[in-house]
Parts: structure tokens; sequence; C-alpha cells
């Protein structure tokens, strides 16, 4: 079991793209770590760095208080799932989880009784002798996570260790790999490219974009309080509703309608400033007509389109030529073409000065 | 069926489905003149190939020669050919020197050197992958006669490059070593081939499997044991069977020492035009070639017994 620490960690691949741009970061031990991002922004080379597959361009890896930096990815004493599990397809079951030990030159007798436990705690004893082609891709993930959990590793990596199951799969694997980190306790760090995957089972987790991390903190933080614009854009199942408004002393002038400024941002705007006005669509309350006969506090347009989202409706929102999105519990849902009213939560509502949280 | 819970919307054209008629004479042609598109490539395969075959198994069981009473009227003598070759030192001994050739210059030189070239270049870019693949590529497409001519004038005694290079008098590397020659020779000749598989082979390995095995802290043998040997099994023996079969029955080496000095060199394609062209023998010259047509069954079918089980 061991910290990770990353000191202003670099990699430049020739040709000159900066994949990682000298990051900062320290994931205690025993944590379950996520780095999260869009397609291209550094995540896996970020994972494959600590992994040492790509060699660093400058800064440093620590594990366990000691600098890996420079030590190739067998002494690193560390386990990594593949996106594609990587079985040797010539080995059954055992021989696959056992691998790594045999390597080790772990005593065969012994090798066997250990991957053995292991696969019998994934529940997998009933298939050790058969080829990673005979398995399913849930149990094949079991393989490979029953291969990662033999070596006794300090830390385990996973790439994308969900992406290869299909929807319903990958909610039960979800529920299972978090409970089994928890049980395990050893320090976990796994990359994704699914904010809900992210949320859903990370401790803590890192937003990157272009080989930088825009945000650090829990997946609660992360959803209720992004730091900026494009934190804010990419968490959520459905994104963030982000329109440019204006301040107009205790209101922000959005898309036409006046909004009162959220408790966040309260006292920290100036008069005529030009922000942008953040709500997610959950925490905008739709309604037919204005609350208490006034439109005071609330986005009025038309309804363009609504979403059926199984137990709650999207409803997208024409106001005056801006889109707004809320969420509207299933039975109250509007028709197109309706007037509508759209109520942000002041206490959920924030505003972005360039980009950037408007907060204490 | 399962109740509609909520009727079509009917009001939206629906797409007419196209029909589709799927038949086993896709081309619609009919037997016979499907024959007939076949039957000039059929005739040739027949004249050039199955007409000559039988025909050096028919010879093989006459007296044919080249020339004399026998080439006027050729006797069959039944297994003669065959219980005198097997009788033979001279046969034993290309056969000894044809195992040699195949598994010093294909097996172990092409698939060996081929094998490390690629492995070596696998994730190297640039000028340097560039010459190494061109150089061994040239020694591929360039024609026999010419790099026979050129691997006589780098071995020759009188005035040779390499004895130029080596400061090594008038060595006779021909006469001293004429099998060693002749393999070194094939070796560069034909690398080109096991290289450019084994690059293709290398690619299909999945990058992932070398990195797990890297991760357990696996050495490069332990690589190539565990992840890319399994991998690329089929393709090694494949490489083995063809690279084989074209190694024993290579007359190139005629070409570079002639079979000598005093049969030091004569593998069996040299054998078999000796006997029959040089010494006139062609009954007994096609009987050692359906011999040799035998041995490549074997391996033939050895390499192919081993690709089916590899499973």
């Amino acid at each position: 079991m061991a910290a990770i620490e990353l000191r202003r960690l670099t990699k430049v691949y020739p040709g000159g793209v900066k994949a990682l741009d000298a990051l900062d970061l320290v994931i205690p031990d025993g944590e379950f770590f996520a780095l999260l991002g869009p397609s291209g922004c550094g995540k896996t080379t970020l994972l494959r760095t600590i992994a040492g597959l790509e060699t660093a361009t400058g800064g440093a890896v620590v594990i366990g208080e000691r600098d890996v930096t420079s030590v190739q990815p067998g002494g690193r004493d560390i386990a990594m799932v593949f996106q594609d599990y990587a079985l040797f397809p010539h080995m059954d079951v055992t021989d696959n989880v056992a691998y790594p030990l045999r390597i080790k030159k772990v005593a065969k007798a012994e090798r066997h009784r250990r991957a053995g436990e292991v696969a019998a705690r994934l529940g997998l004893e009933h298939l050790m002798d058969r080829r990673p082609g005979q398995l399913s891709g849930g149990q094949q993930q079991r393989v490979a996570l029953a291969r990662v959990m033999a070596t006794q590793a300090q830390a385990f990596l996973f790439d994308e260790p969900l992406s290869n199951l299909d929807a319903r799969l990958r909610l039960e694997a979800r529920t299972f790999l978090k409970k089994l980190q928890r049980e395990l306790g050893v320090t976990t760090v796994f990359v994704t490219h699914d904010q809900a995957e992210a949320l859903a089972m990370a401790d803590r987790m890192a937003v990157m974009e272009a080989g930088v991390i825009r945000q650090i903190g829990t997946p609660a933080e992360v959803f209720q309080r992004p730091a900026n614009t494009f934190v804010a854009g990419f968490i959520g199942s459905t994104p963030m509703n982000l329109l440019d408004a204006v301040v107009r002393g205790d209101t922000l002038e959005v898309a036409g309608c006046a909004v009162p400024v959220p408790d966040s941002a309260a006292g920290l705007l100036a008069d005529g400033e030009k922000v942008v006005y953040g709500v997610r669509p959950e925490y905008n309350a739709y309604a037919p007509k204005p609350a208490e006969g006034s439109s005071e506090g609330a986005l009025a347009g038309k309804v363009v389109i609504v979403e059926n989202l199984g137990a709650s409706h999207l409803v997208t929102l024409d106001v005056n030529d801006v889109t707004v999105q809320a969420v509207v519990p299933e039975g109250s849902e509007p028709a197109v073409g309706d007037e509508g009213f759209a109520a942000p939560r002041r206490d959920r509502a924030l505003v972005y000065r360039d980009g950037e949280l408007v907060t204490r | 069926m399962a109740q509609a819970t909520s009727p079509p919307d009917l009001t939206r054209e629906t797409a007419e489905p196209t029909a589709r008629r799927y038949s086993v004479d896709a081309a619609g042609l009919g037997r016979w003149r499907a024959g007939a598109f076949a039957a000039p490539a059929l005739l040739l395969i027949a004249i050039f190939l199955v007409f000559p075959a039988l025909w050096v198994l028919y010879l093989g069981l006459t007296d044919y020669r080249l020339t004399g009473t026998a080439a006027a009227d050729p006797k069959v003598v039944g297994l003669d050919n065959f219980l005198s070759a097997l009788g033979e030192p001279t046969f034993w001994n290309s056969t000894w020197l044809t195992v040699q050739f195949v598994l010093g210059s294909a097996v172990i030189g092409q698939v060996g050197l081929g094998f490390a070239i690629a492995w070596l270049l696998r994730d190297k870019r640039g000028p340097l992958k560039r010459i190494v693949e061109g150089l061994v590529i040239l020694a591929w497409i360039l024609p026999s006669a010419v790099v026979s001519f050129l691997w006589v004038a780098l071995l020759d005694a009188d005035g040779g490059t390499l004895n130029a290079l080596l400061g090594t008098g008038d060595y006779a590397w021909l006469l001293e070593h004429p099998m060693l020659s002749i393999i070194v020779f094939n070796t560069w000749r034909g690398t080109a081939f096991s290289m450019m598989l084994y690059g293709a082979a290398l690619g299909n390995v999945p990058p992932s499997h070398l990195e797990s095995a890297r991760l357990a802290g696996a050495s490069g043998w332990q690589q190539l044991r565990d992840v890319v040997f399994p991998h690329i099994k089929g393709h090694i023996l494949t490489n083995l069977l063809l690279i084989s079969l074209w190694t024993f029955n290579d007359f190139t080496p005629f070409m570079i020492t002639a079979g000598g000095p005093d049969g030091k060199s004569e593998v069996l394609a040299v054998h078999v035009y000796k006997v029959a062209l040089q010494s006139g023998q062609l009954g007994y010259g096609a009987a050692v070639s359906t011999v040799i047509l035998l041995i490549n069954l074997v391996v033939a079918v050895f390499y192919l017994r081993l690709l089916r089980s590899k499973k």
C-alpha cells in the first residue's frame, strides 16, 4: 500500500505534442482516484507514465516515498488492468492470474494456490481451466482483476476498465469494483472518459483538459461546484446551462430575463460586469406558470423539445433565442410549444468570470 | 407476439422494403458457361504443371537418356533407378548437404536473421529502418545471375573483395568453405521475405499484452517466449514451411560453386541437374526428382500438421 505523488510531471511526445504539462498531484494511500477527461486530454498518458510505460520528459513519479521516475515498469511494484484486459490467449485462467508470480519466480504450487485463492474471491473458481477466448467480457474483466490482485502490488492502475462491457454489465461491474477496492484498500488510479463512472466510483477525481488538471475534488464537489466552465460543461449527464449574463445590482440579466445573483457569488460581482451564469438542468425548476403570478427570478420561454430520461424528462426551452434546459419529474412534463418558466435554484446556481468560478 | 402499448404513428411514410434474392450462382452464368471461362486456365495448368509432373514420374521408371540408343528407344526398368539412387553414396551425400543447406541458410539463417531484424526494427522509425529494410529487400529482388556473379567476385581467391577487405591474400573461400559460402549467400539473399513476414506478424501482437508482461517484470526473452511467440506461432510455421521448401529446391548455389569442389556443395537440386543433364541420365535424374518431391511432401505435411495442432 502506498501513496502516489506526481511532481511537475511533464511528457512531451516527439514532434512537440505536450501531453502532460507540469502536473502536481498527490493520491493518498488507499484512495480510489479517477482521471477524467475527453479524448486526447492526456489522462491515459498520465496513467501510463505512472506505470512507466511512457518515460517522463520532466518531473518525478513517487510511489510509496520511492522516486520511481527512472525505474522500469516491472520494478515499480504496481499492477495494471488494460482496456482490452491483455489476457494471454494461450494460457488458461490459472496461468494468466499466476503469470506475474511466475515472472517473480514463485514456485508453481504456491503461485497456483494464490491464483486459486484470488480467483475464488472473484467467483472464478469454476473457470480456472478455461482460456480467455472461452470467457464472457465480464469474466475476462474479473480474470484481469484477479491477475492484478495476485501481484499484491502497492498500487493498481486501471485503464478504462469498464469500457469493453455492455451497458448493463458496466453498472454491475462499477458497484463490484468499488466494493472490491474498498475491501482491498489498495491505492487505485483509474482512467475514464465517462463522467458518470468517475462520479459513481471515485473517492476523488481529477478532471483533465489538454495535459492540465482543471479540477481535483470529490465527486460531490466537482458536480456541484465545477471550478471552471470546462468542468461545468463536461460533468453531468445533462450538460450545465452556461448562459451569458450581465450583472444588474442584485440580479443577473440572462437572456432578457432577470434572475437573482446566486448565493455563492453574492457580494462578489460588480455592477454591469459580464459573466457566465451556470445552472444544471436538475437545479432548474420548471413550471408551466410563473410562481405566485410573477415571472420574477425565472427564465420564461417556449418549450422546443422534450426528451424522455426515464423517471424524468429533459425539457429544452427557447428563452429569447437562448437555449435553456430543465429536468422535469415524470407526470408533469409539458408539451412542445407550451409556454414555460424555469426557475434556477439560488443555492445551486453558479457564476463564472473569465471561465473561472466566482466564489469565496 | 408482444402487445404494442402504443399504436404506430401511421402519418409517417414507411419505406418500401426492397426485396433481395440470393443465389448460389452469383454471376448467373450456369455450369457450362462458367466452365468455359475457367477452361483456358485449367488447360494451361494441365499442360505446364500436371503433364510434366506425370511425365517425370514416368521417366523415373525408364532408362531414358539424353543421347544413344536409350534416347531413341527408352525401356521401362521399374524401380531400378530408385534402388540405385538409394544405394548411391553421392545421392546420400547430396541429401545430407541439402539438409545442412536448409537448416543453415533457411531455418537458422533466414528465419533467425529475418526475425531478429524485424524485432529490432519493430518500433523504430526514420532513415535507419528504411535503409536496413531497403538493403535487405534489394538482396532479394536482384536477379540470381547478377547476385551470384557479385558473390563470386566477393569470394574469389584471385583479387576477391573479401580477401582485399580482410587482407587474407589469395584465400580460396569457395574452395575451402563451399557449404558455408552458399549458406551465407542464401541467408543474405532470402532474409527479406522472413523479415517482412515477421514485421507484419509483430504488428499483430497487441501492445497491451507486451506491456502487461513488462509490468509483471518480464525480461526481453520472457516477453518473446510468453507473448510474442505464442501470438505469431502460425506465422513462424508458415514461414518455415515456405522457405524450407524453397531452399530445398533452390538451384542458385550452382551458379556460385557449381556443386564443387568435388561434390562438397552438391545439394540435391544441383545433383539432379548434374546426373540428368550433364551425365545425360534422364531416367535416373527423374527418379531422384521424384524422391525430392516425396521429401518435400513429407516436410510440408509435417509443418501443416504442426500448424493444425496450433490450438
